[in-house]
């Protein structure tokens, strides 16, 4: 189920620019871990090269390798559709599919992996939808639009999508910053019980939530504009908000920059 | 003459708002300066202008039609004849109707599954370098004039079919409809080819729009479940896509509708209707008008108004149902914004 992430020497390209480089870390499975640092430090588009999306943007590119357990995700003959399969994505903005229901859109990946009897689809949509805590509001309205759901409501239901095909990461790439701060505390909750399944990467710019939902944190800065991001530590989530052994780490969380 | 029309109209705006509601003061204080009092003029003049201009088609058609058809002794929808200078005049537009709608349908059928996967591939298949020079294509395909396809339907097109005729004929002639005697490929079925190349770049243009413009959030959502790029455009693309290729369409068959010139040079016309799409024969509205017009008496000449009447009103009725769907398509796409 949850797998380990093993990067290393990991660079990401936009055309010639380079964007993120020399990037190593290590995520254990079933543990969350948050990404924090400046806006354009390279942290979504890291992210974004764990399941291979980095490289539908126009020009992007990636050197090094991802190890999902022992399987190099930037390995040749790896297809990059089955890579997203395994590493599920949730994004800044609720995105449903504004044309299907609650239900189509929660079964949407499952109807793409392959063949489901009418029985096992509810089954998993309702487990999901379960999983997501988004099930009590929703089952009587399983047939409408996902589009009607509020904000809060829309990011879960794009939650529940992701793992209903029982991915092996989670990936979330600021998942709460377009939320209220009730339905941010609903999403916070969630990832606490989805890390028992799930190995769970989240980018975020929030500080406190980084404290409140990760185990590890990873630290990202960059020299200047126009210069690659880079990983400045990755370290115990308690130890960086304590004690960080990098000097740019502990001015950065305490608001001295960025 | 333009300006003579609006003059009158302008003096009444400052004196009538006085005792109306604020924002009608507004509006009046706005257009005191001079720049903005002619311009005011000028547009409102051309938007009145547009109204009488339909409005003088519109009498126009229906009074010499009236004329025409209160001499008609033949029923006028119904009828298979046309023969408006006999005594007593008959007439009816039930073989160009026909004509008219199937020859549309066929090109339709062609053209609309041609041109989303010609506006997939520019924007979802095509590298950049490729699609741009796709695009300008089909730009120019669409400003060839249409007496130019009428020539190259006529001299290209038709003597090749006679190959695709025979084997319809071989595979498909059991039903019917694709039954070919032999006769001139000159049919409702080569016209209907010819009008869907004529549309295909409309389509194909309005379609593109639309799929560039599908939210790239969207399109992430299937690609980050695991979806090919064809799951992408199932999932994603077509759904959000589908008003818009639909009015685009309408714009296309709007357009097939009333293509004169290509279809009078193309098709060998006869007053009956067949049941094979592959005979030779048949009409439609704008050729016949075209063909008749030069040597019609003046009550030809009505019978034909009469009949571009019905085609006016087809078109009206075609177009706005396309605006009916583009405006639908509105209320969605902002309910989500």
């Amino acid at each position: 189920m949850a797998k380990r992430i093993d990067v290393s020497g990991l660079n990401a390209y936009y055309g010639s620019f380079l964007a993120i480089e020399d990037i190593s870390m290590t995520v254990e499975p079933r543990s969350v871990t948050a990404f924090i640092g400046p806006s354009g430090c390279g942290k979504s588009t890291f992210l974004r090269t764990l399941n291979r999306m980095h490289e539908v943007t126009p020009g992007g590119r990636v050197e090094g390798k991802v190890l999902l357990d022992d399987e190099n995700l930037y390995g040749s003959g790896i297809d990059p559709v089955a890579v997203r399969r395994e590493v599920g994505m949730v994004f800044q903005r609720p995105n449903p599919f504004p044309t299907m229901s609650v239900y189509d859109n929660v079964a949407a990946g499952l109807r793409l992996n392959g063949k489901y009897k009418k029985s096992e689809l509810d089954d998993i949509v309702e487990k999901s939808l379960k999983g997501a805590n988004l099930w009590n509001e929703v089952k009587d309205r399983l047939n409408k639009p996902g589009s009607g759901l509020s904000g809060g409501q829309q990011q879960r239901l794009c939650i529940a999508r992701a793992i209903a095909v029982e991915p092996n990461v989670l990936l979330m790439d600021e998942p709460c910053s377009a939320l209220d701060p009730i339905s941010t505390l609903a999403i916070e909750d969630l990832i606490g019980e989805l890390k028992e399944r799930f190995t769970i990467v989240i980018v975020t710019h929030n500080m406190q939530q980084a404290a409140r939902v990760s185990d590890r944190t990873a630290f990202f800065n960059l020299a200047a504009v126009g210069q690659p991001g880079k990983l400045i530590e990755i370290d115990d989530t308690e130890r960086i908000f304590s004690n960080p052994s990098v000097q740019a780490t502990e001015d950065y969380i305490s608001g001295r920059f960025g | 003459m333009d300006i003579k029309t609006h003059q009158p109209t302008v003096p009444p705006t400052p004196a009538a708002p006085a005792p109306a509601a604020p924002r009608d003061k507004r509006a009046a204080r706005g257009a005191t300066r001079p720049g903005d009092r002619i311009f005011l003029g000028l547009s409102r003049g051309s938007g009145i202008f547009v109204l009488a201009l339909m409005a003088a088609i519109a009498v126009f058609l229906t009074y010499r039609a009236s004329i025409a058809l209160s001499e008609n002794e033949a029923n006028f929808f119904t009828s298979f004849e046309w023969n408006p200078s006999g005594v007593p005049p008959k007439f009816g537009v039930a073989v160009l109707a026909f004509g008219t709608v199937v020859s549309s349908i066929i090109a339709m059928a062609i053209a609309v599954p041609i041109a989303v996967g010609i506006a997939l591939f520019i924007t979802h298949y095509a590298p950049r370098r490729l699609g741009g020079p796709i695009a300008y294509v089909i730009d120019l395909l669409a400003a060839v004039p249409s007496i130019v396809y009428g020539l190259w339907g006529a001299l290209v097109l038709v003597p090749h079919l006679e190959g695709l005729y025979g084997w319809l004929d071989d595979y498909l002639g059991w039903t019917g409809v694709f039954e070919w005697n032999d006769g001139a490929p000159r049919s409702l079925f080569t016209v209907g080819i010819l009008l869907a190349i004529m549309i295909l770049p409309i389509i194909t243009n309005v379609s593109r729009e639309v799929f560039r413009q599908v939210p790239r959030m969207h399109e992430e959502a299937a690609l980050a479940l695991g979806a090919t790029r064809w799951e992408v455009i199932r999932m994603s693309v077509l759904p959000f896509g589908r008003s818009g290729v639909i009015s685009a369409s309408m714009l296309g068959l709007g357009r097939a509708l009333g293509e004169t010139m290509a279809v009078a040079m193309v098709l060998s016309s006869s007053f009956d209707i067949n049941a094979s799409l592959l005979d030779t024969g048949g009409g439609t509205f704008a050729q016949n008008i075209a063909s008749k017009f030069n040597e019609a008496t003046v009550t030809g000449r009505d019978a034909l108004i009469a009949s571009g009447l019905v085609l006016f009103v087809i078109t009206l009725l075609v177009n706005g149902a396309a605006r009916m769907i583009i405006a639908r398509r509105k209320e969605y796409s902002g309910a989500n914004a």
